[in-house]
């Protein structure tokens, strides 16, 4: 079995320690350990993170080929330095039946750059009408636990409610992309001041707000856990606040880039900050990033979202909405909440590894940095501060909103199961 | 000035004032017996309209051709844009053929400023109204009617509209005339409210430099300009308002209101009017309207702007030193 060590490594961001990595398990944590045969990596103070994990990436195979595969998608993971992704199921055809969820699942697994977890749709085709066979997609290969038909909403109080139900049986959760589709009929972006100068079709917070208010109810009085995908407003915020402190199980994600970025950027009608939910305001941001210190916000997810170039090379309203956040989301999260003292780097670790693992019930992920713990490792250098290059990107796109912008960070080392999936900076 | 017209925003109020003297020189060219000036001899300009609007499109035409460019026509229309070619395509395929200026008219927000911005192309882009966002040129020939008719054909010349009260009303929504006209008329000093039922108002209009009223009668005895814009039938389908009848009973100008303006104020509409909706035939009708007389503005305002993104340094019509 391969040996490597890891010496000097900062885990949670706590005194450097020595890491040996014994096969696909964490063998011993210490202090100058030294061993006979080991491959040796330098940390040199670099802060050592459990593999992080993303419960929203949009992996776009099958049917997309063209803006992102399993191959491209998982070693982008694996460069911003995840081990584990729950793959969206708004691909074509749609993840909604066994078949599907398992040639991703597979896909995944012979590429092996990172653990793929297919996320099942909720109703057949998107549609919101049919529930999709969701014990079927949990009992295949797959093992699905995590139901969204993420791009549209379960609007359907009675399909939410009978999915939240269903689910319970074998342990599995809904996520809900919040949107109540008559408020956001041409949305183009958030509304309020900017859109109503630039005439654009307005994305109204309530429209997100009210969806969320009804389903944390529904969860409620049915009894079920419920998942928020990519919460974008203050007063989504304060609803997941107070269902929280009503015992409700609910969980939230937030996005890197709505911690960063603001409406503001969309004056440039550069669909490259083009998104749903839309970028909204700095009330917003701040009253996100707070939540998500409080633990009110319980993940950062990345809503990786590839599209090709022409689908942003165009007028706003042509183009199609999404980011890519693999590679950044990191840099994104320690710019916002680390390097403003909001989070520390175990508070990294919960957000972007444990709880997000917790959430979506993938085994061997988000553990503990410890002996017989399995070995997925991220290895960060923090001190690091680089402008973004897209060309540099392992993803198939290069929709980022961060090009040219400088953030701290960068993903120097990942270990999926002790398999080095990134080795200084550049994908094994 | 700047190289491209995106938005009226972008002006500043001696730029403005500016192009409407420059606009008044234009017009002095109509009173003549041949009606063109040589200053874009052998500049070519191109009318990109991806929206139908037979009334902007001869408009601009008009003035590129009193100025001697040579004109092409493109229309989206049974093009290689309703193929599926792209704006950025379009743009470049036409920028190859020696285009020195584009006017583009589009339905999406933004879209001459992704052509102005976006290095797609070099020619200097002029904006015929873009969704709902701006009509910078409409904005400007309505400044100039109103300077024309409340401040004086020379005595206007140099001058802003400084305390004029303008109101307009109707579907600011969906109205990129109503963007255009606050952003201008502000630079240019007057005070402008807005008047429509609060379903036709933007959420974020109160950031606007203007006041806002839902209540018409009350509005129009502090007015020197009203302005009527357009409003779609459709839109009482998506319940902007319950029916035709009451939204002209509410905030339609007729007889009766147009009574209660003041001696000197005059009524506008950017065109096209739904007689029987927002204005009555009466009033349209009336000496009082504007109307058509913003329509030959237009060429004048249009030839100015042309004149000022293309001409370079050159007089106009007349000397003009004392303007940078």
């Amino acid at each position: 079995m391969s040996k490597t060590l890891i010496r000097g490594a900062k885990v949670l961001g706590g005194e450097p320690q020595d890491v040996l990595i014994d096969g696909g398990t964490i063998a011993e944590v210490g202090t100058a350990l030294s061993v006979e045969g080991a491959e040796v990596v330098e940390a040199g103070g670099k802060v050592l993170l459990p593999g992080l994990v993303d419960l929203h990436t949009h992996l776009r195979e099958p049917g997309r080929e063209d803006s992102e595969t399993v191959l491209t998608g998982t070693r982008a993971a694996a460069s911003g330095g995840y081990t584990a992704v729950f793959a969206m199921a708004n691909t074509f055809p749609v993840a909604d039946t066994a078949g599907v969820v398992e040639q991703v699942w597979r896909l995944g697994k012979e590429h092996g750059y990172c653990d793929v977890r297919p996320i099942g749709a909720v109703t057949v085709g998107l549609e919101g009408k049919k529930l999709a066979e969701l014990g079927a997609m949990h009992e295949s290969a797959a093992g699905v636990t995590v139901f969204s038909d993420d791009g549209k909403c379960v609007d359907d109080a009675v399909i939410m409610r009978r999915a939240l139900e269903y689910v319970k049986a074998f342990d599995g959760v809904v996520a809900q992309h919040a949107q109540e589709p008559r408020l956001t009929e041409g949305a183009q972006m958030n509304e309020g001041v900017v859109s109503a100068e630039l005439g654009l079709g307005g994305w109204p917070a309530v429209a997100e707000e009210s969806i969320i208010a009804r389903d944390v109810l529904l969860a409620e009085h049915v009894g079920s856990r419920v998942h928020i995908c990519h919460l974008s407003t203050a007063g989504s915020v304060e609803i997941v606040r107070w269902a929280k402190s009503r015992g409700i199980q609910v969980t939230a994600e937030v996005t890197p880039h709505h911690l960063l970025l603001t409406d503001e950027l969309v004056r440039t009608y550069d669909p490259v900050y083009k998104v749903n939910p839309p970028l909204r305001t700095e009330r917003d941001v701040m009253a996100l990033r707070e939540a998500l210190a409080d633990g009110t916000i319980d993940i950062v997810a990345t809503d990786h979202a590839p599209h090709p170039h022409e689908d942003k090379d165009c007028e706003w309203a042509a183009a199609a909405m999404g980011m890519v956040g693999l590679e950044t989301a990191l840099s994104v999260v320690q710019e916002t909440m680390v390097d403003t003292g909001l989070l520390d780097w175990a508070g990294v670790a919960d957000r972007m590894s444990v709880k997000p693992a917790l959430i979506g019930r993938a085994l061997g992920h988000g553990r503990p940095v410890s002996a017989g713990e399995p070995a997925n490792l991220t290895l960060v250098d923090t001190a690091y501060r680089g402008q973004v290059d897209p060309a540099g990107f392992a993803s198939r796109s290069r929709n980022t909103p961060y090009q040219g912008r400088e953030l701290p960070g960068r993903v120097t080392h990942t270990w999926l199961r002790g398999k080095a999936t990134l080795v200084d900076g550049k994908l094994t | 000035m700047q190289r491209h017209l995106i938005s009226a925003a972008d002006l500043t109020r001696d730029d403005a004032v500016l192009i409407l003297d420059t606009a008044e020189e234009m017009a002095r060219v109509a009173d003549r017996p041949i009606k063109k000036l040589p200053t874009l001899r052998g500049r070519t300009v191109v009318n990109l309209f991806f929206e139908d609007s037979t009334r902007t499109r001869i408009s601009f035409e008009a003035a590129e051709k009193r100025l001697s460019a040579d004109v092409i026509n493109f229309s989206a229309k049974g093009s290689s844009v309703s193929k599926g070619e792209s704006l950025k395509d379009t743009a470049q395929t036409l920028e190859a053929m020696g285009v020195d200026a584009v006017v583009i008219r589009h339905g999406a927000s933004g879209a001459p400023y992704r052509l102005a911005t976006s290095g797609w192309i070099d020619a200097a882009v002029i904006n015929a109204g873009d969704g709902t966002h701006q009509h910078p040129t409409q904005a400007l020939l309505d400044a100039f009617t109103m300077r024309r008719r409340l401040v004086g054909r020379d005595a206007g010349l140099g001058q802003d509209l400084a305390g004029k009260r303008i109101t307009l009303v109707g579907d600011v929504l969906h109205s990129r005339v109503a963007r255009s006209n606050v952003d201008l008329l502000h630079t240019l000093g007057a005070e402008v409210t807005l008047v429509a039922p609060p379903t036709l108002l933007p959420v974020g209009v109160e950031s606007w430099p203007c006041a806002v009223s839902y209540d018409l009668d009350s509005t129009l005895p502090k007015s020197d300009a009203v302005m009527m814009l357009r409003v779609q039938r459709e839109r009482m389908n998506a319940a902007f308002f319950p029916t035709e009848r009451e939204y002209s009973r509410r905030y339609g100008l007729d007889g009766d209101r147009m009574a209660r303006l003041p001696e000197h104020a005059i009524v506008m509409h950017p065109g096209p009017m739904v007689r029987g909706m927002e204005i009555t035939a009466e009033v349209a009708d009336s000496d009082r309207c504007t109307a058509v007389e913003q329509v030959a503005n237009g060429v004048s305002i249009r030839m100015a702007v042309l004149y000022l993104l293309l001409g370079g340094n050159e007089p106009a019509a007349a000397n003009r030193t004392e303007e940078k």
